[in-house]
C-alpha cells in the first residue's frame, strides 16, 4: 500500500484536501496527517477507500460528507466530526465534540471517549458508537441509523426521533419528545452485537436497552398541545 | 342612509372583530389546532408598489427605449469562487423543494432558466435528477433538515446555498404533510411514508455565527474552492444577520422578505413574523455598505417580487439579483382557472371547490391536492402540468420582467440595469420612504434620517 505523509505544520490544509479529491475511487493508498493542531475539514469530501491517519487533534468537520474512506484521529475531534457522512469508518480515540456524526447517512462512526451535546442528530442511516457517554439533544431528529451509547446520556435523549434507534448501556438523565424505551428483541441484540464488535469494544449487549419512537408525533394531532 | 333589500338593517361590522377574525376564533374553537398553508403573507405591508421612478427629463439623458442596448448581465459569486455565476438576467428562481412541487415542476423550471439564462435552485429535499438536467445553472441548498443532502450533489450543484432562514417563516423549520410524502418523496429524505414531516429550524452541526465561518470553510474545501457559497437569511434584524453573514465568508446574501411564500406553514407565522422586504432590503445594503464589501458580496432579495417594476425598483435599492418563487408558480398557472393537458383546456374550478377555495384565493399548497397539477405528488394531478408548456410560461414570464426592467432602466438613462440607483426612487408613502431609504415624492424628508 502506497504512503503518502502531509504535515500541516508545513503544508496548508489545502494542499491536503486537494490531493484527497484528485484520488478520488483510488484504494490500496495510506495517508498521514501530521500536526493537525485543531485545523478544520481536514479531509473533508473525501470519496475513496482510503486510510487517512491524523495524527493529532482535529478541529470542526474532520471526515465531513465521507465516501468510503477509513479515518482515524488519533486525539479529539471538534464539532460536526464525520457530518453527513455517507459511507466509510470515522474512528475518534479520544473525544468528541458537539454534533459528531450529525445527518450522517451511512458508515460507522466509532468514538472511543464521550461526545458532546447534539450526537448523531439527524442521523439518516450512519451508525454511531460512543464507548463513552453522550450530552443533552443526543439522536434529535433521528430519522434512521442506530446510536449506541456505553455510557450515560443527557437530556432529552432522542427528542423527536424518526425511525432511528438508540441503545443505552447507562443512566439517562431524560427522554426527549416522542422517544420511550422498549423491549430488547433477539434482533436487537443481534444488531448491537455486530455493531459493537465492529467497533471494537467489549460492552456486553444484555446490559443495553433500546430507545426509540412513540410515533405519536407523526401526525398533526390537536392533543398535541405544545409539541407542534 | 341605503341598505341592500338583503342586508339587516342594524348591520356595523367590527373593526377589531370583522368577520375574518370571528371565522379565525369559530375555526379554532371548532379545532383546537393552528391554520398551515401556502404561499406568503396576504396582509397590507409597505412594499415596492409605493416607490416611483424619477425617470430622466432635463436633468438626466434617458435610452431610445427599443433599440439601444441596455446590459442585463448579472454575476454573483466574485468574492471568493474560482467559478462564478454568470447569467444573462437578474431574475433567479427561488428554492423551492422536490416534495412541495412535483418533479416535473421542477424539470420545467430548470428549462425556463436555462432558456433564458439565469439560475434555479433546489429546495428542502434534495436534487432530483431531473432538475439537474434540465438547469444550467443550479444552486444547491443546504438546509437544516439536510434531506437529501450529500456530497456527489454537493459536486454537481453550480453553488451552494446555505439556508438560515425563509421569509415567510424566519426562525421555523419547514413543513410537509403526509399526504404529499410519496414514495419517492420519502426515499428521498428518508421518512416514512405519509408522515407529517417536520423540518429541522436549525443546522444540526453549526450554531452561530462563528460556527458558521467553520461550516463555509468546509462547503469551500469540500468543492476545491471552486463554487459560490450562498447564505440565505429570512428577513428579521437584517442589518445584523447581513453583517454577520457577510463577516462569516460568505459570496452572495440571500435576503429574502416576509412576503416570501412557502409550501406549508402556519399562518400566525406567515403574517406575523419577520419584516417586510422593502425594510430587508436597505437594511441588507447599508449592511454591506457599512462594512465597505457592497460589489464585493453579491446582494440577492427575494420575497414578493413580481413584476419588472418591482425587480428595477429592488436593483435601484441596492440588489444586485431578484429571486422569484411564487411568481414563478403563478407564470406555471397557480390560481388559474384552467390547466393544459393533452393539448386542450381543462377547467379546474370543481377541484378548487372540493378544496373549498376558489381561483385568485388559492393557498392550499399544503394539502397536495393542487387542481392545476403545480404543488402536488398527486400521479393523477401533477399530470395537468406539461412541463414543456409550463417552462414556455415561465420564460415569458422572465422575458417579460426583464423587458420591463430594461425598459424603465433606458427611461432613467442607464445603459445596464445595475447602474439603476436609490437617486432615481421616490417613495409615495411616509411609511415607505422611512423602510427604503427614499425621500417623499415631492420632498427631500426621509423619515429617520437627518436633512
Amino acid at each position: 500500500m502506497a504512503q503518502v505523509t502531509f504535515d500541516l505544520a508545513r503544508q496548508p490544509l489545502r494542499e491536503l484536501n486537494q490531493y484527497l479529491h484528485q484520488r478520488a475511487g483510488e484504494r490500496d493508498l495510506h495517508v498521514r496527517v501530521l500536526n493537525p493542531d485543531g485545523a478544520h475539514s481536514i479531509a473533508a469530501g473525501v470519496d475513496a477507500a482510503m486510510d487517512i491517519d491524523i495524527e493529532g487533534h482535529a478541529g470542526y468537520y474532520a471526515g465531513g460528507m465521507n465516501q468510503h474512506a477509513r479515518l482515524t484521529v488519533h486525539g479529539n475531534a471538534g464539532p460536526g466530526v464525520a457530518e453527513n457522512m455517507m459511507s466509510g469508518r470515522m474512528h475518534v480515540k479520544g473525544f468528541a465534540s458537539v454534533a459528531a456524526g450529525a445527518s450522517g447517512n451511512g458508515g460507522l462512526l466509532v468514538i472511543d471517549g464521550d461526545a458532546s451535546l447534539r450526537c448523531g442528530i439527524s442521523m439518516k442511516g450512519i451508525d454511531i458508537v460512543v464507548a463513552g457517554s453522550v450530552g443533552d439533544f443526543a439522536a434529535f431528529m433521528a430519522q434512521a441509523g442506530v446510536l449506541v451509547v456505553g455510557g450515560d446520556a443527557g437530556d432529552a435523549l432522542g427528542d423527536s426521533i424518526y425511525e432511528a434507534v438508540i441503545y443505552v448501556r447507562g443512566r439517562i438523565k431524560s427522554l426527549g419528545a416522542d422517544a420511550h424505551e422498549e423491549d430488547m428483541t433477539p434482533r436487537d441484540y443481534e444488531v448491537l452485537g455486530a455493531l459493537l464488535d465492529s467497533a471494537g469494544h467489549r460492552y456486553d449487549p444484555r446490559h443495553f436497552r433500546r430507545v426509540a419512537s412513540m410515533r405519536t408525533l407523526y401526525h398533526w394531532n390537536a392533543d398535541a398541545n405544545q409539541e407542534y | 342612509m341605503g341598505y341592500a333589500e338583503d342586508e339587516p338593517r342594524s348591520a356595523q361590522e367590527s373593526w377589531g372583530y370583522d368577520r375574518a377574525i370571528i371565522d379565525y376564533i369559530h375555526r379554532a374553537a371548532a379545532h383546537g389546532l393552528y391554520e398551515i398553508r401556502g404561499l406568503g403573507a396576504k396582509r397590507k405591508l409597505p412594499h415596492f408598489d409605493d416607490l416611483l421612478f424619477l425617470a430622466a427629463s432635463l436633468s438626466r439623458y434617458p435610452l431610445e427605449g427599443y433599440r439601444e442596448r441596455c446590459e442585463t448581465k448579472t454575476v454573483l459569486g466574485t468574492r471568493h469562487a474560482k467559478k462564478p455565476i454568470e447569467l444573462a438576467i437578474p431574475i433567479t428562481i427561488a428554492g423551492m423543494s422536490f416534495g412541495s412541487l412535483s418533479a416535473r415542476v421542477k424539470e420545467a423550471l430548470g428549462r425556463a432558466a436555462t432558456e433564458v439564462g439565469t439560475s434555479t435552485t433546489t429546495g428542502d429535499g434534495g436534487m432530483t435528477a431531473e432538475e439537474r438536467r434540465s438547469s444550467k445553472t443550479l444552486v444547491y441548498q443546504c438546509l437544516p433538515s439536510r434531506y437529501g443532502f450529500n456530497p456527489d450533489d454537493v459536486r454537481k450543484a453550480d453553488a451552494i446555498e446555505i439556508v438560515i432562514g425563509q421569509g415567510a417563516k424566519p426562525g421555523g423549520g419547514g413543513m410537509l404533510l403526509g399526504q404529499k410524502i410519496n414514495p419517492r418523496v420519502a426515499r428521498m429524505r428518508i421518512l416514512p411514508e405519509g408522515v407529517d414531516q417536520r423540518s429541522a429550524c436549525r443546522h444540526p452541526d453549526w450554531t452561530g455565527p462563528d460556527d458558521l465561518v467553520m461550516k463555509i470553510q468546509e462547503l469551500r474545501e469540500i468543492t476545491d474552492w471552486e463554487k459560490p457559497i450562498y447564505v440565505k437569511i429570512g428577513a428579521t434584524r437584517t442589518f445584523n444577520d447581513v453583517k454577520l453573514a457577510a463577516i462569516a465568508g460568505a459570496d452572495v446574501i440571500v435576503v429574502d422578505g416576509m412576503q416570501g411564500g412557502t409550501a406549508a406553514t402556519q399562518t400566525v407565522f406567515i403574517e406575523h413574523v419577520g419584516v417586510p422586504t422593502l425594510a430587508a432590503l436597505r437594511g441588507a445594503v447599508e449592511a454591506l455598505e457599512d462594512l465597505k464589501l457592497r460589489g464585493t458580496v453579491q446582494l440577492v432579495v427575494s420575497g414578493g417580487i413580481r413584476t419588472g417594476a418591482d425587480v428595477a425598483k429592488a436593483l435601484a435599492m441596492g440588489a444586485d439579483a431578484v429571486s422569484i418563487g411564487q411568481g414563478m408558480l403563478m407564470a406555471l398557472g397557480c390560481n388559474s382557472d384552467t390547466y393544459m393537458q393533452n393539448g386542450e383546456l381543462h377547467s379546474a374550478l370543481s377541484d378548487y371547490g372540493k378544496l373549498g377555495t376558489a381561483p385568485g384565493y388559492c393557498h392550499h399548497c399544503h394539502t397536495g391536492g393542487c387542481p392545476v397539477g403545480i404543488t402536488t405528488q398527486d400521479e393523477v394531478l401533477e399530470q395537468r402540468l406539461d412541463p414543456a408548456v409550463a417552462a414556455r410560461r415561465v420564460k415569458n414570464y422572465l422575458k417579460t420582467l426583464t423587458m420591463e426592467l430594461t425598459t424603465i432602466a433606458r427611461a432613467c438613462g442607464k445603459q445596464n440595469v445595475h447602474h439603476l440607483e436609490r437617486e432615481d426612487l421616490v417613495a409615495l408613502t411616509v411609511e415607505s420612504a422611512a423602510m427604503a431609504g427614499v425621500p417623499l415624492a415631492g420632498t427631500d424628508w426621509i423619515p429617520g434620517r437627518e436633512r
